[in-house]
């Protein structure tokens, strides 16, 4: 907040009333709605419902599709983040050292970015498909590859779906990083460590440590709720429901098939997810890196 | 200084990204300009075919055959209706809302901050069925306000804003009031003007954002009339190379944002940090 600031009656709700009423109607309203629906039983044709206490909390996890959406979201989060940082970093790193070039690069490897993840879902669509695709042919020479009916396989699709426009945001953002660091520091290094891999681990690395964090948390994001997009547009959840994130199952639960008690109840145990990883991104990463 | 030897090494790696980024792109492409028929029989394409003009005009401007009642270029126009909106209603609301956080004294100014910022951890695919129901109770479904309004229905602006007037000096207010400026006249005079580019790249961010969302408008629509581009590509039916041709065209917005106003479409991601 400023030390200097206005003193009026009127004038700041003027300014505030805007988004209040907007966010009061449209997202708190709705909000409220959710719990209500978690903490209450309704027959299936909506006719009468009860309070059902933590009824539906405890029937989604004691649901095994709930729990096979769970740690389908922590793997699909988890290789997803390792793959986009991975290649991103990689990618990131030569850039930075081209000398001819390095515009052209940067300006075709950042354009996936802008891509709905829904468009490179109905793409991906095509290049597994049986019958023009090019990677369900190559997969199946090798292994004779169905997503349809394999979970290994059905993994395989949604993770080159999920990770592929994902690059170009870890690409993007470990290049900003790495053209953050000072030219003298990296200089001094050159004289002391001649290793270009000894010194890329024991002094830029370390430096990219908020670059590397803030992008974990922001994959993490994606891979929660941006995959929505793509999942639809692909397996839908097939073989069964293996390929379903949280999310996902969510709208379905509540959306085809109308249970809204339980989708309420996994809203909020997403809402908690969200503010276990907020938290953590506020105390750990704030506290223990330091920026230069 | 670097060694030059190993940059065949590091334009290799790079090439190969590229190919990994840019072909599965170029194929559809070159796949889009073929007759059905063709990619029926022979597959995907890496070389470009004949129908080009063909297949997007059919796409962009035919109704029958292609879907029941709305072309592609309906499509686009929803989509820019619904992105322009976005960006501009969470630009203006958010602008007013963090000048009122930050310039003013406010009573309970901390209640109104966390009522604004705890709305940050409850994105929209975590309320869609409630946010349906309000929507219909307000006989908002079907209508440009309905799938504009709930998206900018959050908080993450208004933090872009906020840290941006944090980062002005003091001395500015200070001076301003020495001049007896009113609050109304320091927000239009002094802080729009400063904050040109900032607004810019909010703007465009929030323009990408809305158009690519795609939960929201294939709930929120049940008539073909407002459907948006990124939407309809998975209802859309038609022969194969009139799909390629419209993934490609979907596209086509917010690539060229990026391509063109890269710089400030990454100051506006940059925000997000």
């Amino acid at each position: 907040m400023k030390k200097v600031q206005f003193k009026s009656t009127y004038s700041q709700y003027f300014f505030l009333a805007p988004q209040l009423l907007i966010l009061l109607i449209f997202l708190y309203w709705p909000i409220i709605q959710t719990f209500k629906d978690a903490f209450t039983m309704q027959d299936a044709f909506g006719f009468s419902s009860q309070f059902a206490g933590f009824d539906n909390f405890l029937f989604i996890f004691s649901d095994p599709s709930y729990l096979t959406a769970f740690k389908f979201t922590i793997m699909y989060s988890f290789i997803i983040t390792l793959i986009t940082g991975s290649i991103g970093l990689l990618l990131a790193v030569q850039a930075n050292k081209v000398m001819h070039g390095k515009n052209v690069y940067k300006t075709l490897l950042i354009w996936p970015y802008a891509i709905a993840p829904a468009v490179v879902g109905v793409m991906a669509n095509y290049f597994f498909s049986e019958r023009y695709g090019l990677l369900h042919h190559l997969f199946n020479n090798l292994w004779g590859f169905n997503w349809y009916e394999d979970v290994f396989d059905a993994y395989i699709y949604v993770i080159i779906a999920g990770s592929w426009k994902q690059i170009s945001a870890n690409f993007i953002f470990f290049l900003a990083g790495l053209q953050a660091i000072q030219k003298t520091v990296i200089e001094a290094s050159i004289i002391d460590c001649k290793s270009n891999i000894r010194r890329f681990w024991t002094i830029t690395f370390p430096l990219l440590m908020p670059t590397t964090f803030f992008l974990i948390i922001i994959n993490i994001t994606y891979a929660f709720f941006d995959t929505f997009g793509i999942i639809d547009t692909t397996t839908i959840g097939a073989p069964g429901s293996e390929t379903k994130t949280l999310v996902y199952k969510a709208y379905i639960d509540g959306f085809k098939g109308l249970d809204l008690g339980s989708a309420g109840a996994q809203s909020i145990m997403m809402m908690l997810i969200v503010l276990v990883i907020t938290i953590f991104q506020f105390r750990y990463i704030e506290g223990k890196i330091h920026y230069n | 200084m670097y060694k030059y030897l190993p940059s065949t090494i590091n334009h290799l790696i790079l090439l190969v990204g590229l190919t990994v980024m840019v072909v599965p792109i170029w194929i559809i492409f070159a796949s889009s300009t073929h007759s059905s028929l063709f990619i029926n029989t022979n597959g995907l394409q890496f070389f470009l075919g004949e129908n080009f003009k063909e297949n997007y005009s059919t796409v962009l401007f035919k109704k029958s055959g292609f879907f029941n009642e709305i072309t592609a270029f309906k499509m686009f126009f929803n989509s820019f209706i619904m992105a322009t909106g976005i960006a501009t209603l969470s630009v203006i609301t958010s602008l007013m809302a963090a000048y009122g956080l930050v310039y003013f004294k406010i009573k309970y100014a901390t209640f109104i901050f966390w009522l604004i910022f705890v709305t940050l951890l409850v994105p929209l695919e975590l309320r869609v069925m409630p946010t349906f129901v309000v929507m219909s109770k307000l006989n908002l479904l079907n209508s440009f306000a309905g799938l504009i309004i709930p998206i900018s229905a959050s908080a993450i602006a208004t933090f872009f804003f906020r840290q941006f007037y944090k980062s002005i000096p003091e001395e500015l207010l200070e001076a301003a009031k020495l001049d007896g400026t009113n609050s109304w006249k320091f927000f239009i005079d002094f802080l729009i003007p400063l904050s040109k580019t900032m607004i810019a790249a909010v703007f465009i961010f929030m323009f990408v954002y809305g158009y690519n969302q795609y939960l929201w408008p294939l709930i929120m629509t049940t008539t073909e009339e407002y459907w948006t581009v990124v939407m309809g590509l998975k209802t859309m039916y038609g022969s194969i190379s009139h799909r390629f041709a419209f993934v490609i065209m979907s596209m086509i917005p917010p690539v060229l944002i990026i391509v063109f106003l890269q710089k400030l479409f990454i100051q506006g991601i940059f925000q997000n940090k």
